[in-house]
């Protein structure tokens, strides 16, 4: 049968930066695919958004980060997600990350890096992946 | 599954052969598991056995609790979601467990949505004593208002009261959202129009307590000059508050206790919960008799597809009825 939802994901934007415009465009693409998204607004601590990813039963994660501080706020929201319970829900980030630093976060655990540049349908296509695969995995 | 895998998230996954997956979710939001009390709403949002199974045994273990459900509507951009981050902030401090249900509507294209609510409330995120959850307003079975209420009731099972619940007040789901909760209040703020969108919308009769909030901005003495003689005239009680800076909110919060405790001494409470109790409950016969009908009309002889749409449908329907006498 086919579900009656497609999916939940939150979006959610740690680190100091106030800009929240390519976080907003992906939302907004990512409801007109289908996906109902959770989206928390600025400057959240990972604890925060692992907290809302639980409350909410999302079905992926996306952070988007401007700041440069993705290789210490990308694996803290990991590691949040973790500790409630959540370390097997996909999580993918975007931002400006130099090509150098894609592959150490990966192999942390973030399913997807978006680099400036890359296609929304690229974005969507791999957040409509994840959430395919997880709910799969979950038996949902 | 392993007795080792119990505290695993995988534990919480949905493989269910023998029903033991939905015990543990029950057990879950009754131990107020914020990973159980999230599964279990994703569950009875989707509707389906999983769903009745979850509710009957959450009946089973306890009944339902009294808790207040209090209702926010107004148009977008009224401060609904600032006044209910204020209003768990009041309920906090006065030791309640609170639940909050945010709607927003889905694109009725993409069937998508963006819930945006949350953004005026993560002073709440970290605390364990306050559950939100948003929603979007289409795109499950048994309705809206179906699956609010069963939300609701997780809410108030995991302990939560009072539950909240905020909606846009456009559409006849809202209003159905609105019947649900024992009190609503209709949110206003100057400079929207609001009051004029309010009375067209006929939720000035719907809701039960009128707020003029932005009380801080200069327009809002005008609004509520234009509001008094209404909320007057409908014997409903008319508040200024600014959720912004959380003026007036306290006698809010005063007003909404006070009106819960007379409704519930003069028995317009149980009341009230029997005609939403009915309404949802017609809610989902339309909606399983939606499914016996579509499926009645697909399979009409030709001579009656050729017939009016209204002719079908009395056709259909005497079918129905026919079958059900039968059985
Ligand atoms: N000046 C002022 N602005 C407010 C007040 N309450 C909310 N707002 C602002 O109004 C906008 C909409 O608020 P929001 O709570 O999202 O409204 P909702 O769409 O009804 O949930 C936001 O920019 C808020 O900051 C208030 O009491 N005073
Ligand atoms: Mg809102």
């Amino acid at each position: 049968m086919q579900p009656v939802r497609k999916g939940r994901i939150l979006i959610g934007k740690p680190g100091l930066d106030g800009h929240d415009r390519g976080a907003k465009v992906v939302a907004r693409a990512l409801s007109d695919a289908g996906f109902e998204v959770i989206y928390t607004g600025i400057r959240r601590t990972p604890e925060e958004i692992a907290a809302a990813a639980v409350q909410e039963d999302v079905d992926a994660v996306g952070i988007s980060l401007l700041s440069g501080a993705h290789n210490v706020l990308f694996p803290a929201v990991l590691k949040a997600l973790a500790a409630v319970g959540l370390g097997s829900v996909p999580v993918l980030g975007g931002g400006v990350i130099p090509d150098e630093d894609i592959p150490g976060l990966k192999a942390l655990g973030i399913r997807e890096i978006f680099t400036p540049g890359t296609p929304l349908s690229a974005v969507t296509e791999a957040f409509e992946r994840a959430v395919t695969e997880y709910r799969q995995s979950e038996g949902r | 599954m392993s007795a080792s895998s119990e505290n695993s998230p995988r534990s919480l996954s949905g493989d269910d052969a023998d029903g033991s997956f939905i015990r543990r979710i029950a057990e879950g939001v009754a131990a107020r598991s914020p990973r159980a009390i999230g599964r279990a709403i994703t569950i009875v949002e989707e509707g389906g056995p999983q769903a009745d199974q979850l509710l009957t045994i959450l009946d089973e273990a306890a009944p339902a609790s009294d808790a207040l459900t209090l209702g926010i509507t107004g148009t977008g951009g009224a401060g609904k979601s600032t006044l209910a981050g204020r209003l768990v902030s009041c309920f906090r401090s006065a030791g309640h467990r609170v639940g909050l249900i945010a709607v927003d509507p889905s694109s009725p294209i993409s069937g998508g949505a963006v819930l945006g609510d949350r953004i005026r409330m993560m002073r709440h995120a970290c605390d364990p004593d306050v559950v939100i959850r948003s929603m979007a307003s289409r795109g499950r079975l048994g309705g809206l208002s179906a699956a609010t209420a069963s939300a609701a009731r997780i809410m108030k099972a995991a302990g939560c009261h009072p539950v909240l619940i905020e909606t846009v007040g456009v559409g006849q789901a809202e209003f159905d959202i609105v019947r649900l909760a024992d009190l609503t209040m209709l949110v206003m703020a100057p400079g929207l129009g609001d009051d004029i969108q309010a009375m067209k919308a006929g939720l000035l009769e719907l809701t039960d307590m009128l707020v003029v909030n932005k009380g801080d901005l200069a327009g809002a003495d005008i609004l509520m000059r234009e509001m008094e003689p209404i909320a007057h005239d409908r014997g409903k009680p008319l508040l200024k508050v600014s959720a912004k800076d959380g003026s007036g909110v306290d006698d809010l919060v005063r007003e909404v206790f006070s009106l819960f405790r007379g409704m519930a001494e003069s028995g317009r409470l149980e009341a009230r919960r029997q005609r939403s109790s009915d309404a949802e409950a017609l809610d989902w016969a339309l909606e399983m008799a939606r499914e016996e009908l579509s499926q009645l009309l697909e399979n009409q002889p030709d001579e009656l597809k050729n017939c009016s749409p209204k002719k079908r449908a009395e056709a259909a329907l005497f079918l129905l009825k026919t079958l059900k006498a039968t059985m």
